[in-house]
């Protein structure tokens, strides 16, 4: 089954890390991804620009509102994915009781929903 | 007394005595008809009675005796409401048969290790007899226990209904099983334990609440054991096994956080008095006559501490134990890979590496992070620096506590920043 890990975390913590630390950091989730490839776990995985880049758009009475900003003002912003391919939850939690993102932040697991083509 | 101090006297009574009598209750209340979740259900109600009723009328003089009483009639009503006419009248009279007399004065007979039994029975599936020994005797709840054990709060509580269902259903007794089975059946008893005890020991910083209690609440279940049943060797060497782990919680990390490893620790932060009791109860054991694997495993953690305070190397020995261990444990390739490192230190990083576990053998030593933090320490050891790098990576990514993390991470730079052979003999995983 695949499983979306989201990344949350605070934008800000990143920023107050030394140089060392943001190596260290960086270094950490290379190793991650390398272990999810070596398990067979590994589908996909991206880190984000920060929320400042960010921009939502809606359609409403069919116009389209562009906004400046991210869609919600969180404590925690979405920092990043990894899209995984594992047996079960249990399989899937594990995974992201391991990322390091789980230790400075939040990470989210969800089942992605899986259609039967007919 | 104002009423505020009568509610909070009343609140104490009640967590000692769920503390001290939860599993005892739970027991007894389950104990004919082996419906643990209605036991559990009628006497976490009759807990609810005792917190209104308590700051009213005072602390009863035998709370156990009173929370009894109270969870027995709201499991007799239950059956009334869910049943009318004679089937009713039938399991009444069953349940009035089954309870005989009210315990109120009496003591109430202490069956938690027949429950132990019942929770750690072969027919309940092994993941799973952990958690329901930690719920059902020490009413932990589900919440709690499935963030120790890293599975979601839904389906750890689905695991638990169906494996109480199981109980009831396929009617696994509540019993200590008698003397031709007693030791075979006490291992899955002392396995579920020590299930429980690990998860709780990889918090080391004792910075995750849920984690930390876990490794008290196994110790407590341990200590259970041994009073319930002394002239068990194999519970007494799991008691000793914790012990000695926990008496070196706080070595584990300096002020900063850092994870120290074995080999480093101030051995003055170790609780003298947890390795004293662990040593006096591996000698209990072992004046039994009759070794296994826990004694064992506690002979291995005897013999590291011995070293570390003496500084005179043991390694021959502990190599032994584990030849003893790996004989007793089917090859277990956790076994295997501890092994190795021993005998890296008798007979070189080499040879130890040839001891290794092969992954082709064993799929699950690939997500294994103990396996890739060896097979990097030896391969540095060999010289084979690159390879040493690349499974420094591997057992990176696998880690989940972020102060190991960095300790692998520092290992790693400090092998690219100096290729010359690493003099290095820590043990990773200690």
């Amino acid at each position: 089954m695949k499983y979306l890990l989201t990344l949350y975390a605070e934008e800000a913590g990143w920023s107050r890390m030394t140089e060392a630390q943001k190596q260290q950091g960086v270094a950490a989730y290379n190793a991650y991804s390398e272990a999810l490839k070596k398990a067979g776990a590994y589908v996909a995985a991206n880190r984000l620009q920060p929320i400042a880049t960010a921009t939502t758009v809606r359609v409403a009475d069919g116009k389209p509102q562009v906004l400046n900003g991210p869609y919600a003002d969180t404590k925690e912003q979405l920092g990043g994915f990894y899209l995984i391919d594992v047996p079960d939850l249990d399989g899937a939690l594990s995974w992201a009781a391991r990322c390091p993102g789980a230790s400075h932040g939040t990470v989210e697991v969800r089942p992605i929903w899986e259609y039967t083509t007919s | 007394m104002d009423s505020h101090e009568v509610d909070a006297q009343a609140h104490s009574t009640a967590e000692a005595v769920a503390r001290r009598s939860y599993g005892k209750l739970v027991a007894f209340l389950a104990a004919r008809t082996r419906d643990v979740a209605a036991a559990e259900d009628a006497l976490s109600e009759a807990f609810a009675s005792a917190l209104t009723d308590w700051p009213r009328n005072g602390c009863p003089g035998n709370p156990e005796a009173w929370l009894l009483t109270v969870a027995r009639r709201k499991m007799i009503d239950s059956i009334r409401r869910r049943q009318s006419g004679e089937l009713a009248a039938e399991q009444l009279l069953h349940e009035a048969e089954t309870f005989g007399p009210d315990p109120a004065d009496a003591e109430i007979p202490d069956r938690r290790l027949a429950l132990m039994f019942a929770c750690a029975h072969p027919a309940i599936e092994a993941g799973i007899r952990a958690p329901l020994m930690l719920q059902v005797v020490l009413g932990l709840d589900a919440e709690m226990i499935a963030s120790a054990f890293l599975m979601s709060p839904a389906a750890m509580g689905q695991r638990l209904v169906r494996a109480k269902n199981k109980i009831r259903q396929a009617g696994i007794p509540f019993r200590i099983p008698g003397r031709e089975d007693l030791r075979d059946r006490l291992e899955t008893v002392l396995d579920a334990i020590y299930a429980a005890f690990t998860e709780g020991w990889i918090d080391a910083a004792g910075t995750d609440v849920a984690r930390r209690d876990l490794a008290g609440e196994a110790i407590f279940l341990g200590q259970l054991v041994t009073a319930l049943l002394p002239a068990e060797p194999e519970a007494l060497g799991l008691l000793a096994l914790m012990f000695y782990a926990e008496a070196r919680r706080h070595a584990r990390r300096n002020p900063q956080g850092d994870y120290i490893p074995l080999a480093e620790q101030d051995s003055a932060l170790w609780n003298q008095q947890m390795i004293d009791d662990a040593e006096a109860l591996l000698l209990r054991a072992c004046a039994l006559g009759s070794i296994g694997r826990y004694q064992l495993e506690a002979a291995i953690q005897s013999a590291h501490v011995a070293r570390c305070r003496t500084g005179q190397a043991n390694w021959p020995a502990v190599v032994e134990l584990y030849d003893a261990l790996l004989s007793v444990s089917n090859n277990s390739p956790v076994v295997t890979i501890n092994r190795a490192l021993a005998i890296a230190e008798t007979l070189g990083a080499t040879a130890a590496l040839d001891a290794l576990p092969k992954t082709a053998a064993d799929a699950r030593l690939t997500e294994y992070q103990p396996y890739w933090a060896a097979r990097a320490e030896l391969l540095a050891r060999t010289g084979a620096r690159d390879e040493a790098l690349q499974a420094y990576e591997i057992a990176i990514g696998l880690e989940r506590d972020p102060s190991v993390r960095r300790f692998l991470q520092d290992r790693q730079s400090s092998l690219e920043n100096c290729p010359a052979r690493s003099k290095h003999s820590r043990r990773p995983g200690c």
